[in-house]
């Protein structure tokens, strides 16, 4: 019998249990809704705690999966489960009864705009994580060129840890990446005074606490503990931001030549749509609910249908390869027993 | 003049980083690159002896310094009996005695 296996969504993580596949001898479909494989780390420029481009990690995937059938612009239209299998109907008319089916759908990030008293679409100088690494890769954004950078800001947990914007997730990997950021500023304009607006600072993985030592230590970023309550435009164009210097016990403020806000990984916006088809479960956080979220997370509890990545929770990259491999070898034990 | 009206008004406590002048500061980090690496946990100030009477922190006066409040740190400096018991406990492995000196020469006005 013919088995196949879907995986939905082309990211790292797709790309991963897609290699894994083609390695054990099966040939995985991946249906990717945009026009190019890789997700959101095909848009980053560095990636911690060792400046890895991050091309390289999605060139070296898609290399090793030019095997595997790949509908790029494809969605999922319906599915339904069948007696042992599921019924899946893509967008491009094609239908696929598959054995397995693995979701690979990632997250989103936050809408920074959403946060009004940021200011993110409102004032010239604000912008996101996401467009400084668009800016590391073209070199082109007119709110980062378009003067002098004197002094500069990061804002922590934009979107994240925060009930009102309904994601009370810590999202993980926003401290780090704001202090590899910091520090990849700091290297373009060294003069420049940087500052991280922090609440916590989450350094769990291998060599995340060093770099912090070292942003503090060989740059000289300025870490302020306190949220930023508002951020307003002055009459040069310049932000000024406020907040409280929780360590003082003191309002803080100060005027800056740019502002990136650490927007968070919230939930895919495909997941509910998604799980619905299936019944699937959402869990508390709007991402997709593990069978088991300590011992069997790339589970989900329908027979047949797995998850890996950033689908069921915010991850780290190397997390996130971690449990694609772990997905596709559950999906070729479970292909053995049934 | 007497204050007629029965109230006054109070400076604000704003920490303007504007106006934070930090030449010295930087002067520090030349002699105690170290110095930048606190982390304000609060070990140091918890096992000072000083401190309980006096109200010396060496994790207040560093983030004094970062603010631009020299007068205070200096202030606070002024109990510190020099016995290292902070060296002991910092996480960050920083050499607070020898920091502690090199302040006082930057920042000492006498």
């Amino acid at each position: 019998m013919k088995q196949n296996i879907v995986i939905v969504g082309g990211g790292i993580a797709g790309l991963e249990a897609a290699k894994r596949l083609l390695r054990l001898g099966y040939r995985p479909i991946i249906v990717e809704k945009q026009d190019r494989l890789g997700g959101h780390v095909a848009q980053w420029h560095c990636l911690f705690p060792d400046m890895t481009p991050a091309g390289e990690v999605v060139s070296g995937l898609i290399r090793d999966t030019a095997e595997a059938n790949i509908f790029l612009e494809t969605e999922i239209s319906f599915m339904n489960r069948l007696r042992d299998g599921y019924n899946i109907m893509l967008s491009n008319g094609i239908s696929v009864i598959a054995r397995a089916v693995l979701f690979t759908t990632g997250f989103s990030l936050f809408d920074a705009a959403k946060k009004e008293e940021y200011g993110y679409g409102v004032y010239d100088r604000v912008i996101t994580n996401g467009d400084l690494e668009h800016w590391f890769n073209t070199g082109s954004d007119k709110r980062v060129d378009g003067g002098e950078i004197r002094a500069m800001g990061f804002v922590h947990c934009v979107g994240s840890r925060d009930e009102k914007a309904r994601n009370s997730q810590c999202s993980k990997v926003c401290c780090i990446t704001a202090v590899k950021q910091a520090i990849e500023m700091k290297k373009k304009f060294p003069d420049a005074a940087v500052y991280c607006f922090y609440m916590d600072l989450r350094m769990f993985g291998k060599k995340f606490e060093d770099f912090y030592i070292s942003a503090q230590r060989d740059y000289g970023i300025r870490f302020i503990r306190g949220r930023v309550s508002e951020v307003s435009e002055d009459i040069d164009g310049r932000v000024v931001v406020k907040a409280e210097d929780t360590l003082a016990g003191k309002p803080v403020k100060v005027k800056l030549d740019l502002l990136v806000l650490m927007s968070g990984m919230v939930c895919g916006r495909d997941t509910e749509s998604l799980a619905s088809m299936l019944r699937l479960p959402v869990d508390t956080d709007g991402f997709f609910k593990s069978r088991n979220n300590v011992s069997a997370v790339v589970q989900s509890p329908l027979e047949g249908i797995f998850y890996a990545g950033a689908c069921t929770g915010p991850k780290t990259i190397p997390e996130t390869l971690a449990e694609a491999d772990t997905a596709a070898l559950e999906i070729v034990s479970f292909l053995y027993r049934s | 003049m007497d204050n007629i009206f029965g109230f006054k008004l109070s400076p604000s406590s704003t920490i303007d980083m504007d106006k934070v002048d930090f030449t010295l500061f930087d002067k520090l980090h030349e002699l105690e690159p170290d110095a930048w690496k606190c982390m304000a946990c609060g070990s140091c100030s918890a096992t000072c002896p000083a401190g309980t009477f006096s109200g010396m922190s060496l994790r207040k006066v560093l983030h004094c310094l970062q603010r631009g409040k020299q007068k205070e740190a200096v202030n606070m400096l002024r109990c510190c009996m020099l016995c290292g018991k902070c060296s002991i406990v910092c996480p960050r492995g920083i050499n607070t005695r020898h920091l502690i000196l090199s302040i006082c020469k930057l920042y000492k006005e006498d």
